[in-house]
Formats: C-alpha cells, structure tokens, sequence
C-alpha cells in the first residue's frame, strides 16, 4: 500500500540525464507510447531507472514501516477472528513489501542498500505510518481510509509502464482491496456497536481522516510538476484527481456509517457530483514528512532496533550456508 | 472422570497451548531478523491462531454451557489456563522463541498425527488439518535450528543457551493424568509413550544436524494442565483480554 505524491517533490530526478542518447531516448518513448511494457534487460534513460528505484523502494518501505502500527494491536485483538485477520494483513503487507524490493532489484540496486538507506534515515516512506494506532477503532480506520486512498493510489500503478511494478502492484491492489473491505466492515460493527465503540470509531475517523487526504500528496498547483513520469506513464493520473476520487467514494461510505467528518467545508457540489472539501493543512504534511511527526523517531527506532538485533541471526545463516556450500563443493570435488 | 468433562479438559489444555504460543510468536510481528521471518513467524501465529479457535471453540461445544471459543480465551484468569508453561515463556532472543518453537512443532506434529486417528471425529477432524501445518511449522523451526546450532559461534552459544533453558519445560508434553487416562482409554487421545519416543527421534536428529548437545533430563517443570503457571501468563492475559475486559458485552 501506502505510495503518496512524495516522488514529485523537490528533486529532479525524472529529468532525462545527458548521457542519454536522443535517438534512444525517442524510441524509448515511443514504445512507451505504444503502451509497451519496459522490461529489466529494455534499454531505459537513467532518469527512468532512478525514479522508479525511488518511487517502488518508497513503497516497500512503507509496506514495512507500515506493519509497526497495525502490528501494535495483533496482541490485543478483541476476539479470535480479529486476530486471525490483523495477522493475515500484516502478513500481507510484509509480503508486499517482499515483491517490491525484487521489483527494485530488477532495476540494478540490492534490498540490503535500500534498507540501508531506510535505516539510516535517507529514504522516504508514507508519513500515514508517522501517526500512532491509538485504540482498536485505528485498525479499522487504516483499514477502510488508508488502505482504500492506497488502492486510489495504486490502480493506475497496475499499467505503469514498467513491467516488473505493474504485474506487483495487481496481485497488491487485489490484497488491498480486500483488506479495506475488512477494515470497512470493522468500522461498522463499531459503529453499530456500543456507545463507547461509536465513540471509538469517530475518535478514529477524526485523526485519520486529514492524514489519509495527504497520502495522495501535494495538490497539482504545488507539486513541482510531474509532466515526465506522466509521458513515461509511471504516474498515470495527478494527485488531486486521485485524492477527489478517493472523497468521493469514501464520503457515503462514513456517513452510512452514521459517522461525521472532521471537515465544515465537507459540502456536496450538486452540479458537479463532487464532494469539495475544506483546506488540507500542508505545514502538517511538510513536517511530518520532514521528520516531526508523533511517531517518526519511534518507526525508525523500531525497524533499526530490529536489524541490529537480528545481525547475528542474519551471520549466522551466512555461516551456515556457506559451510554447506564448501562441504559440497569438497564432495563435488572428490 | 467423566469422559465428556475430560475431553473439555483435554481440549483446553490443546487450544490454550496454542492460543498462548501463538500471541507469543505474534509479539514478533514487524520486529523479526529477516522480512521472511517476519512472514514466516506472523504465518506461525496466524495457524496456532486458528487451530486455537476450532479447538476452544469444540471444547465450548462439548462443555455445553453457552459460552464460544472467544469467551474461553477472553474471559478465563490465568489459574484456569490448561497450556503448556513452555509455551507462555517470554520470547527472548530469536533462538530462544525458534528452539521453543521447535521442542513445541515436534510434539504437536506427533501429536496430531496420532489425534486424527482418535475415536472422536470432532477433535480427529482438527487435528487432520493441524498436523500439516505443525509439520510445515516443525521443518521451519528444525531448519532455524540447524541454522543457528551450525552458524556462528555466537549463534551456537545462544542455540545451545536457550536449548538448556527450556528442556526442563518439556516432560510436561508427555504427563499421563487422570484426564488423558480417560481419555487413552476411550481411544480419543493417544498413549504419549510412542508420541515421546518419535519426538525423542526428531529432536535427536534435529540437535545432530546442529552440532547441539541434548540437556540431560533431569527434574521437570509441570503445573500447566492444572492451572498453575508461572508470572509471565498473567500479563500476556492482560495485554490479550484488554478490550473485551474493558468494554464488557461489547461484540467486535
């Protein structure tokens, strides 16, 4: 899940580098225009290369950062069933996380550098992940909001002009869809639950509610443009038609929950059959990304608690394996 | 005993072994060495999961007192938990939870080979669709063990370390009382001789292959099956039982 508009901001890794010849730049394109896949071995520009590295191992990472908040709750799960699918989510999302580095690595770069380069604090990963799971509600609401602006997100990834991403990101979508049907289903049992549980699930919805519009990141009239991953067709619709789409599907659904938005300005356009909604605060945005959000040190922490814990799991299995390699090699060898 | 109160007996002391293990190996979730044990141990958790609800909920069925699996697991104190002590030990260090996890598989997978031959088709039904996951459980954890016992020194110590630990957890798995007599009896549960000899069989060639040294089996841990545990169950309870505790009535 969780893609956001971080791959527009602020650097220009899409420009096409010089190096690139021109003639294959133009056939490249052309192909592209074909609605061609790119494949590994494809001749690509370096600019391509690059950002798909970044936006796909973006994307990883928040499938693993993303596991530490709904992995919070898998001990408390109020009853057998809840357990039993919070653990198949988080199972999912490590899985997807596991696709996308190999989706990473056909593009020349290894897992281990990628996740160096999450631990050590370069990489950039969904800020959603940067806010804590406070009660049981929160499950439900990552569930029904963060995954359903995650699908918004990354059905038009399923055409993405690279192979290896688009064919990851059907088998994901298809997870995702099912895990924002159970987060939905969640919600309502709250909400039709106790007063407290109703109480839990719009406290819920007020927190995730603003975090979950910024997912689909800054609005076009801020973005720094994204006319090339556009003509390579890696982003295929921009961040505010995403992010209206998502109100409007997501809208009904809250009311029929008997639930209310954390938005006055939350106003059906009557003409248009929009939702329009009130002004998204980007200072929070801005800085949770930077690095202040409620969680962001905890996440970072946690994942790098459990890579230098495991080091001597990890060697030893290099021990292992290596010994049993020598030892056949020996035999091959007699 | 009456046969119908020792095989709700029996079954608590089956379900609660693998609801409590299962929480255990879940706390892992996200925290693991590799994202593939990250994946492995969530899918560990997720079937002990399971097999605890078709078990307490057949145990809830069979005591006949209206309550259901979730009730069993959620609103039951620790003195009247039926697991096994190894079972709710803290997770430790990766070799710590992997040679639990090991010592646990190759008795559950004896185990329910032996229970889907059982004269009840109820608890043989079950145990049919948990012996393939206690024997996918047992080659992950056997394989880990080799891994770490044949790695490093440092992961042989801790292997080794942690092997010494739990032995004495592990002649609780094959205690013979009143209940399981009854049980023996009727043909519901297995005699636990053969099921110690071939767990016997599997560790012996596990601990070869991982250059590990068999603890001598000297005085054994027990207490789980009559509900007295040690201090780590209550607060696993604690953290497991909060919301139905705290929202009482509340259904999720």
């Amino acid at each position: 899940m969780y893609t956001q508009g971080l791959d527009q901001r602020g650097d220009n890794a899409a420009a096409p580098a010089r190096a690139d010849d021109p003639a294959a730049l133009a056939a490249f394109q052309a192909r592209i225009d074909r609605e061609e896949k790119i494949e590994p071995n494809d001749w690509m520009p370096q600019g391509y290369r690059r950002t798909l590295v970044r936006q796909i191992s973006q994307h990883a990472h928040s499938e693993i950062v993303g596991m530490l908040p709904e992995g919070n709750w898998i001990t408390r799960a109020p009853s057998l069933r809840r357990k039993m699918i919070l653990l198949a989510k988080v199972q999912d999302e490590g899985g997807h996380g596991l696709y996308l580095y190999s989706a990473a690595e056909t593009l020349g770069v290894s897992r281990a550098e990628l996740v160096g380069q999450l631990l050590a604090g370069k990489a950039k990963y969904s800020s959603i992940f940067n806010y804590p799971t406070l009660t049981w509600a929160d499950i439900g609401a990552i569930g029904w909001l963060v995954d359903g602006a995650a699908i918004m997100n990354q059905v038009p990834l399923c055409r993405c002009s690279y192979g290896p991403y688009a064919r990851a990101m059907i088998r994901i979508c298809r997870e995702e869809s099912f895990h924002q049907r159970q987060g939905y289903e969640l919600m309502l049992k709250l909400a039709r639950g106790t007063p407290d549980q109703k109480r839990m699930a719009q406290n819920a919805l007020d927190r995730w509610w603003w975090p979950s519009l910024m997912m689909f990141g800054p609005s076009d009239r801020d973005s720094v443009h994204s006319s090339q991953n556009a003509a390579w067709k890696i982003k295929r619709v921009s961040n505010d038609e995403l992010r209206q789409k998502f109100v409007d599907v997501t809208v009904p659904q809250g009311h029929f929950l008997g639930l209310t938005f954390p938005d006055p300005d939350l106003k059906l356009d009557e003409g248009t059959g929009h939702w329009n909604h009130g002004p998204i605060d980007w200072a929070e945005f801005n800085r949770v990304v930077a690095g202040d959000g409620q969680c962001n040190r905890d996440r970072l922490a946690a994942r790098r608690k459990a890579h230098a814990e495991g080091a001597w799991v990890r060697e030893a299995a290099a021990a292992f394996a290596a010994k049993r390699a020598h030892a056949r090699a020996a035999k091959a060898a007699e | 005993m009456e046969r119908r109160a020792a095989l709700f007996e029996y079954l608590l002391r089956l379900g609660d072994s693998c609801l409590v293990l299962g929480h255990r190996v879940s706390e892992w979730c996200g925290h693991a060495p590799e994202l593939e044990e990250d994946i492995a141990l969530a899918n560990v958790a997720l079937d002990l999961t399971g097999q605890a609800d078709m078990l307490l909920g057949y145990a809830a069925r069979i005591e006949g007192k209206g309550r259901d699996a979730d009730a069993l697991a959620f609103l039951r104190d620790a003195w009247d938990f039926r697991n096994l002590l190894l079972c709710e030990r803290a997770n430790g260090d990766f070799a710590h939870t992997i040679v639990r996890q090991f010592l646990f598989d190759a008795w559950q997978a004896e185990l329910y080979a032996a229970l889907a031959r059982s004269t009840d088709a109820g608890l043989a039904g079950i145990a049919a669709k948990g012996v393939k996951e206690a024997q996918y459980h047992l080659r992950h954890s056997g394989e880990w063990v080799v891994r770490l016992g044949d790695g490093t020194d440092e992961s042989h110590a801790r292997a080794q370390a942690a092997l010494d630990e739990f032995w004495p957890f592990t002649g609780e798995m094959f205690e013979t009382d009143a209940v399981a007599t009854e049980l023996i009896a009727a043909g519901i549960a297995p005699d636990m001789t053969p099921v110690e000899a071939a767990w016997m069989r599997t560790v012996d060639d596990v601990l070869a292959q991982a250059t590990l040294a068999r603890p001598k089996s000297g005085w054994m841990q027990t207490g789980g099956s009559k509900g007295r545990h040690g201090e780590e169950l209550g607060h696993l309870l604690a953290t497991m039982q909060f919301l139905p505790r705290a929202y009482p009535g509340a259904k999720w």
